[in-house]
């Protein structure tokens, strides 16, 4: 029934329920927008020089180095040859390592295998570790991204 | 004990001011049925068990638990070695999260296959599955607090997981980490999780399942109450408490036989720049989806291998969170054996892939 009485009473809850609404919305808003982190401030890295000599490194043997804020790996391949990677799997995340024996790059959380060029061989890893250039300058390191 | 006279005048002074009639009655006319399935009836009393007690523990580990990347591990390994039983209040707390899983998993489980998540009982159905989604919450959360190796890349990979999500789940995973990487504002972020916003949720969510097994009363197996017998029951108070006592004593008994014969490591402090350790596993009970993605080959079709895991298993999680209201069969009272199947093909599923991710070899 569409009294006048009805309709204003139907005018003064539309009112109070937009109103509600839009108390909820304001409210919820920054509490959403302050969930989400901001995005971080650091430059990214586009080159690093490593803590170790060249003569340091063993053949056939990875270590682990810091790139910016992300692990990087350091192949020297049986060949005598300077390869880095990112060692962060493709597949999920996880930090890579290199199998001496093997000759290969491996991650031990779900057994995902990279050859010496970081291609992913064997295993759920669905793309190539990324690749970084490793050169030697004198007695240092560089790694740089982009190979 | 108070003395009679006491009890009784306390007693009066509060029935003249919230007439406790009303309970006194609830507490005499509620009967549980008796049956051959009854036993199922205590796995639930012993998950809320289980849970004070987590409550309990992890309250007291507040005391001296520090969220930090750089003091969580020390602050840990402090509560182990230097606070007086701090070992046993730490291995108690991780054992009886684990039990509780465990308990919930029966629990869930027998309520599936007695099918008493029919009318009247939809709703305390998706109440409990919900509550089973914050607990397995409370152990991913809780499992990073200490900050080992272990857990880091569980949490690495499983932070992940949720970003295999199509559309949201880059920025789901930023959510959760509390930036780009697990770092230290990933472990603030479990820790604020872990005690405060879990704990509500379950709060309400429990207190909401309570009151829905207290309104309706504990269901009995279709073919009972369809065969028209009267059934047999027995008084909940005190017949059926003093029976959930002894499955509480003997929850807290094999508790303190694990915390106390089998304290609960801590492994090696994470270290964001050494490689995942051989044998790096989740908890016991996301073994099962560790595994899968572990045999899921890196492109099914045009689709990530990941991916179809992950959807899987949220299908699977929707599934049953919904079943009360895809079993129609069950809904009309007939058989169903479909469902039946289903149920039998999910715990297999669960059971074979989780002994396969602890014996299958792991690779190096």
């Amino acid at each position: 029934m569409d009294t006048p009485a009805n309709s204003r009473r139907g005018f003064v809850n539309l009112l109070l329920g937009s109103g509600f609404g839009a108390l909820m919305v304001s409210v919820l808003y920054p509490v959403v927008r302050y969930i989400i982190p901001p995005e971080s401030g650091e430059p990214s890295t586009a080159n690093v020089t490593l803590p170790w000599k060249p003569s340091e490194i063993r053949v056939n043997t990875g270590r682990i180095f810091k790139f910016g804020t992300q692990p990087g790996i350091l192949v020297k391949t049986p060949a005598g040859e300077l390869r880095a990677f990112s060692a962060v799997c493709t597949h999920l995340n996880c930090t890579v390592q290199y199998r001496e024996e093997k000759q290969d790059i491996w991650c031990a959380c779900h057994n995902g295998i990279y050859d010496l060029n970081g291609k992913n061989v064997s295993g759920p890893p669905p793309r190539p570790l990324e690749p970084y250039r490793a050169s030697v300058k004198g007695d240092q390191i560089v790694v740089s991204k982009g190979a | 004990m108070l003395p009679p006279r006491l009890a009784q005048t306390l007693t009066a002074w509060l029935d003249e001011r919230i007439n406790l009639e009303e309970i006194r009655e609830f507490v005499r006319h509620k009967v549980v049925p008796v049956h051959h399935h009854t036993v199922w009836y205590y796995f639930g009393g012993m998950t809320l068990f289980l849970f004070a007690i987590q409550v309990c523990t992890g309250i007291l580990l507040l005391l001296y638990y520090r969220p930090s990347a750089e003091e969580a591990y020390e602050s840990v390994q402090f509560i182990v070695t230097k606070v007086q039983f701090g070992w046993l209040i730490r291995s108690i707390h991780s054992w009886s999260a684990n039990l509780m899983i465990a308990t919930l998993m029966i629990h869930l489980f027998s309520v599936y296959f007695t099918r008493a998540y029919r009318k009247p009982r939809e709703l305390t159905w998706v109440t409990g599955m919900l509550l089973f989604g914050i607990a397995l919450f409370f152990g991913f959360s809780g499992y990073l607090l200490p900050w080992n190796t272990l857990a880091y890349f569980a949490t690495k990979v499983g932070t992940d997981v949720a970003g295999q999500l199509p559309i949201v789940g880059h920025e789901l995973t930023r959510i959760l980490r509390g930036g780009e990487d697990v770092t230290g504002a990933t472990l603030s972020r479990f820790y604020g999780i872990h005690v405060a916003i879990l704990p509500l949720l379950m709060t309400g969510i429990l207190g909401l399942h309570l009151f829905l097994v207290q309104k309706q009363g504990m269901s009995a197996p279709m073919e009972l109450e369809q065969s028209g017998r009267p059934s047999r029951t027995m008084p909940f108070f005190p017949n059926f408490l003093l029976r959930d006592l002894v499955g509480w004593l003997t929850a807290l008994a094999v508790l303190a036989g694990l915390a106390a014969y089998f304290p609960w490591e801590l492994g090696t402090k994470a270290d964001p720049f050494a490689p995942a350790p051989a044998g790096i596993r989740p908890e016991w009970y996301f073994m099962f989806m560790f595994q899968t993605l572990k045999y899921l080959p890196a492109k099914i079709g045009p689709i990530d291998g990941e991916l179809i895991g992950v959807m899987g298993f949220n299908l699977g999680g929707l599934f049953l969170l919904l079943v009360p209201f895809l079993d129609g069969r069950t809904a009309r009272g007939q058989r169903s054996p479909l469902f039946s199947w289903i149920g039998v093909g999910i715990v297999t599923y669960i059971v074979v892939l989780s002994v396969l991710g602890y014996v299958a070899p792991g690779g190096k």
